[in-house]
């Protein structure tokens, strides 16, 4: 008997993923470039989210030819994005086959207080997260896989950083935490004992983690892994580079190689131009992505 | 004796729970000089095309081949790693990296996309009783030539081989608790240690 979809094959898929680069996508060339450089799965969207926070508007799921065309063009997993809450965008990507999908806060929320019921699904979620609560909490919706939201589209590294070590320090903090304490951690936080109760054994989140949000360079890919991401997501920091291909093939290689400081500064040397990039103080509360589905 | 898990990208720590299970001491192979002090290597699942192009990077493409095809190391894929031990890729990408180190034909995602993923109870001849397979966009085995013994079947087609020192499966063995498939390599990993003390 096959069993399809169970959490194992949904969080599998994305144990598969570590270690990798996955790369913002909005055409079949841009797909194949990021193949081509060792990106171990691409997102297809229309528009990239330093696009996306320009134009303004509401921003949707893609157009399915679009995801259909990426992933006839290559051959690792294509991941696509939903709004919160959309569970029927989600559907439209389940049916056409993605991946993944990310239940992102790059697209513009469909519902304010619930997020997709993603136990639902056979095809595995991503979901962004600020702190540990946030994190368990799409977990417990059924999320397999977990990334730090970070501030998309501004090629500013700061925010995923504050995400990351936010998310550790507290994993740090659950270890060291006694039974009847836990349970008042979990109240706080309002995630279940037994999520906690794993996160205590296991010394991690129980899936996978990855970094995103503003990681433009193979420097702020290191930066990431060394504070341990399991992996990470480029938005618009590759395609937003006067060099995409040496961009992208930089990324991953400071990715796997992101505790060897001779390797990060050969790949770090002659790489263009780089996306301009958002200082945070510019950015208004309304502006801020992260702050959506919480 | 020591057994390495190619640590480049992918399902790597667990892979090393699975060999600390075994109680055997696994480390981290991630260049030439790590390579040389294991009597195994664990070619662990992930993206054929990434790992295969950053095994060349660093430069472990050559002596991974040559200790194997010497005798001197034993090498199990899984996944991923079935792919890159594969004479033949079918739906590889144009420069589909490749060891080329057991003479079978492998088909990439096999079962298609990541929704038609599963797990399944399968039998691995050397055993008794069935074990959990987990597929995750899995190869599946389409030819294997004379020297390659099949070690496990489903109805679809191959998912576990072993040709001498190298053992291959579709599935993913560290997903699950059960070691048994980890303590066969071991025990193969152990035999090699026999064969280079004879020649010796």
């Amino acid at each position: 008997m096959k069993e399809h979809g169970t959490f194992r094959v949904k969080k599998g898929m994305a144990q598969m993923q570590k270690g990798g680069v996955i790369m913002d996508v909005t055409t079949v060339e841009q797909a194949q470039i990021a193949e081509n450089a060792g990106a171990v799965a691409v997102m297809a969207l229309e528009r990239v989210p330093a696009d996306i926070r320009a134009a303004g508007g509401v921003a949707r799921m893609a157009d399915p030819v679009m995801i259909e065309k990426i992933m006839e063009a290559v051959t690792i997993p294509v991941m696509a994005k939903v709004r919160i809450g959309h569970f029927a965008e989600a559907q439209i990507m389940e049916e056409l086959g993605v991946d993944y999908i990310d239940e992102s806060e790059v697209l513009t929320p469909a519902d304010e207080q619930y997020h997709i019921n993603k136990h639902l699904f056979k095809v595995p979620f991503v979901c962004g997260a600020r702190d540990l609560g946030e994190a368990l909490r799409r977990i417990s919706e059924g999320a397999a896989m977990i990334r730090t939201k970070g501030e998309p589209g501004t090629g500013n590294v700061v925010e995923a950083v504050r995400h990351m070590r936010k998310v550790m320090d507290q994993i740090r903090q659950v270890i060291g935490k006694a039974d009847d304490e836990l349970v008042v951690m979990a109240k706080e936080m309002g995630v279940s004992v037994n999520l906690l109760q794993e996160v205590r054994k296991e010394k991690r989140l129980p899936v996978v983690n990855f970094a995103a949000g503003g990681i433009a360079s193979p420097a702020d890919a290191a930066l990431m892994m060394q504070l341990g991401s399991d992996g990470v997501f480029v938005g618009s920091g590759v395609f937003k580079a006067a060099n995409p291909q040496k961009v992208a093939e930089a990324i991953v290689k400071a990715t796997m190689n992101y505790d060897d400081p001779k390797l990060l500064s050969e790949v770090s040397k002659g790489l263009g131009e780089a996306m301009p990039g958002l200082e945070m103080t510019t950015l208004t509360e309304a502006d801020k992505m992260q702050i959506r589905g919480a | 004796m020591k057994i390495g898990v190619l640590s480049i990208q992918g399902a790597v720590s667990e892979h090393l729970q699975r060999l600390k299970d075994c109680s055997v001491e696994a480390v981290t192979v991630k260049d030439p000089a790590s390579l040389s002090s294991v009597s195994g290597l664990i070619i662990p699942g992930g993206e054929s095309t990434t790992i295969g192009k950053l095994i060349e990077l660093a430069g472990l493409k050559g002596p991974i081949t040559e200790l194997s095809k010497s005798g001197n190391l034993a090498i199990f894929g899984t996944c991923a790693g079935m792919v890159l031990m594969a004479r033949q890729v079918i739906d590889g990408v144009e420069k589909q990296p490749k060891l080329e180190l057991m003479d079978i034909q492998v088909k990439r995602n096999a079962f298609g996309r990541q929704k038609e993923s599963f797990e399944t109870e399968l039998n691995f001849k050397p055993f008794e009783q069935t074990l959990t397979g987990v597929f995750i966009r899995s190869p599946l085995v389409r030819e294997a030539g004379e020297g390659v013994e099949i070690m496990a079947a489903i109805p679809e087609g191959i998912v576990a081989a072993r040709q001498g020192n190298l053992l291959a499966t579709s599935f993913h063995p560290e997903l699950t608790n059960d070691t048994r498939i980890h303590q066969y390599f071991v025990d193969m990993c152990r035999n090699i240690k026999e064969v280079k003390k004879i020649k010796v």
